[in-house]
């Protein structure tokens, strides 16, 4: 473990995302525009669940799908790192390199959080009422699912080689995970082969756990949301790690 | 002195291969040391396996006192690298580059700015330091990589072809900062390059073909295994030239192309004796010494630069990269 290192290379990602300008106002373009435009155009047909708009439900979901992409973009950058030699230089650094999983895993976590910290913002503008200790857990969940979010994206950084590869991991991973979630459709309204899907995507718990603490609805059992978000974290950051590890 | 690097047949294979074959040589500190070969000879490999970046397949190799299998840590830490391919954060400035560095190879806090501030005057690129690397050209992007490399003060400086694609002006340059560094520090160098001119100024070269090690001597010792520094001259009078230089010498003199040329040990400082015996007959005279060139010709039977590349070796060159490519 180097705490400098770890730093540094956190750092240094949150730099590189910051100064992508265009990328970083494209995310949060997106999330408003989802929550917006869904929220109201979908008003008209949503049978009222809990006693909620329909922008009111979506908006624990349209964090989650925020620092989903967030998360993997950010890891996702070692591919491009990889490709234009960065990376080398990382890893030939005298550090452990589980310094630097852990600094790419918590710069992923910081700026996937950030950003779900913007659409936290937007709370009153749909009509959300937020008391400070909710606010504090929200940002805790985000945190704690960023690093599993940003496990995921390290895992797919291993296994793609080029950087085109990214708009295919959006189609085929990203979207499938955000749509195939409780994010956007109310379980109850669902057949079961598809509730059964749903059952299977991670995203999932973690999203019931937003829902839970923003506007109090809930899908699962508690208990059963945070084991699994939390042993999903511990697996996928182990995974993430070993994989890392063994690069070169 | 004592050897900083040791290498003891040490082998790379990739997949049939052998990148690497059997290598043994020893580098000693301070020493300014040169592998010379072809493309594709190995010298990448080499300088990975050292560097920890691969692992051998066989054989061992010490470097600063660590050994690069077991001890890779402690030998990155002693290492300056600068790669074949740049290896630079594009979208970071020159000295958010540079300062990540010290960072991770552990430069103390107080040193950092200082330190950074010398290489970046080292390489001549103090106006730039806040520019972003993809505004680079190649040429500022392999001084400030070279800058880096010596920003942790490495005990052994590793360079790939650190002037390959590069102009004549920034290869010069280049070789400037190196020999400045040479003088002022005791830093080893190893460097791989197939331009064999720029071996000239190595203490010792190491010739690679095909991952074997040809030889290794001083360019000095190498270029006379070629033969002897030929000394030529134009004269008013060649017949007669030729009588009084044989007998007075006893050397045999040839006639070639219009001028008469001998071959002699010391052949530059043997040159002030000819002037000053035969300075009236004389319209010209010069030596030309053996280069590198020749060495490597008369020991591969090719020329460095000969893309003809025997018939057996380039497909099995071929196959390998395609499986071995990334
Ligand atoms: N990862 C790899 N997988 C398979 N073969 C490889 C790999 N790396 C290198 N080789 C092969 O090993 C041989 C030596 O390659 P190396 O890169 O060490 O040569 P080099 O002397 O550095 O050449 P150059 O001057 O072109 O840089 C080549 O035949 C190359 O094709
Ligand atoms: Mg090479």
């Amino acid at each position: 473990m180097d705490l400098e290192a770890i730093y540094i290379i956190w750092l240094r990602d949150l730099k590189i995302n910051w100064r992508d300008r265009g990328n970083l106002i494209g995310a949060l373009v997106r999330s408003v525009l989802w929550l917006v435009v869904l929220g109201l155009g979908l008003r008209a047909g949503f049978r009222s669940v809990g006693g909620v708009t329909f922008s009111q439900y979506i908006f624990p979901g349209i964090i989650g799908m925020t620092i989903l992409f967030a998360a993997v973009q950010s890891a996702i950058s070692i591919v491009w790192e990889r490709e234009f030699g960065f990376l080398r230089e990382l890893l030939i650094a005298p550090i452990p390199r589980t310094s630097i999983t852990i600094g790419k895993t918590l710069s992923g976590a910081t700026w996937a959080t950030l950003q779900g910290t913007v659409v936290l913002a937007l709370a009153p503008v749909v009509g959300v009422s937020l008391t400070v200790t909710q606010v504090l857990l929200t940002l805790l969940l985000m945190l704690l699912i960023s690093v599993t979010l940003t496990g995921i994206g390290i895992i797919i950084a291993s296994r793609i080689v080029t950087f085109q590869g990214f708009g295919v991991i959006v189609n085929v991973i990203l979207m499938p995970m955000f749509f195939l979630s409780t994010a956007i459709f109310p379980l109850p309204w669902l057949p079961d082969w598809l509730k059964a899907i749903i059952m299977a995507n991670p995203l999932t718990y973690a999203v019931d756990l937003l829902r839970l603490v923003t506007i109090g609805l809930y899908d699962f059992p508690l208990m059963l949301d945070l084991g699994l978000t939390i042993g999903l974290c511990i697996i996928l950051t182990t995974a993430a790690t070993f994989l890392f590890v063994k690069e070169i | 002195m004592k050897s900083i690097i040791s290498v003891d047949k040490l082998t790379k294979k990739f997949s049939g291969l052998n990148a690497v074959d059997e290598i043994s040589f020893d580098v000693k500190e301070g020493e300014f040391f040169g592998f010379v070969g072809p493309n594709g000879a190995g010298k990448t490999t080499t300088i990975n396996m050292l560097c920890t970046l691969i692992r051998p397949t066989a054989g061992t190799a010490n470097v600063a006192g660590y050994d690069v299998a077991s001890q890779s840590s402690k030998v990155r830490e002693n290492i300056g690298l600068v790669f074949q391919d740049t290896t630079l954060d594009d979208r970071l400035t020159a000295w958010e580059n540079l300062e990540f560095h010290s960072v991770v190879y552990h430069v103390p806090a107080r040193e950092r700015k200082q330190r950074i501030d010398h290489v970046f005057d080292l390489v001549e690129l103090s106006n730039h330091k806040n520019d972003v690397i993809s505004t680079f050209s190649g040429g500022m992007k392999r001084r400030l990589e070279v800058a880096r490399g010596l920003l942790h003060s490495p005990r052994v400086l590793f360079l790939d072809e650190p002037t390959i694609g590069l102009d004549p002006q920034t290869r010069r340059r280049i070789w400037d900062y190196l020999a400045r560094l040479r003088s002022e520090t005791n830093m080893t160098i190893f460097l791989t390059t197939h331009y064999l001119d720029e071996a000239e100024p190595c203490d010792r070269v190491g010739i690679i073909d095909h991952g074997k090690l040809i030889v290794i001597d001083t360019p000095n010792a190498l270029k006379s295994r070629v033969g002897a520094d030929v000394i030529h001259l134009s004269t008013t009078d060649d017949e007669k030239m030729k009588n009084l230089l044989e007998t007075k010498y006893d050397v045999t003199v040839k006639d070639v192309k219009g001028e008469l040329a001998f071959e002699k040990e010391n052949a530059e400082e043997f040159l002030i004796r000819v002037v000053e015996d035969f300075k009236p007959y004389l319209t010209s005279i010069g030596v030309r010494r053996p280069t590198l060139d020749d060495v490597f010709l008369k020991l591969t039977g090719r020329e460095i630069r000969d893309e003809d590349v025997p018939p057996k070796h380039s497909m099995s060159s071929i196959a390998s990269r395609v499986k071995g490519g990334r």
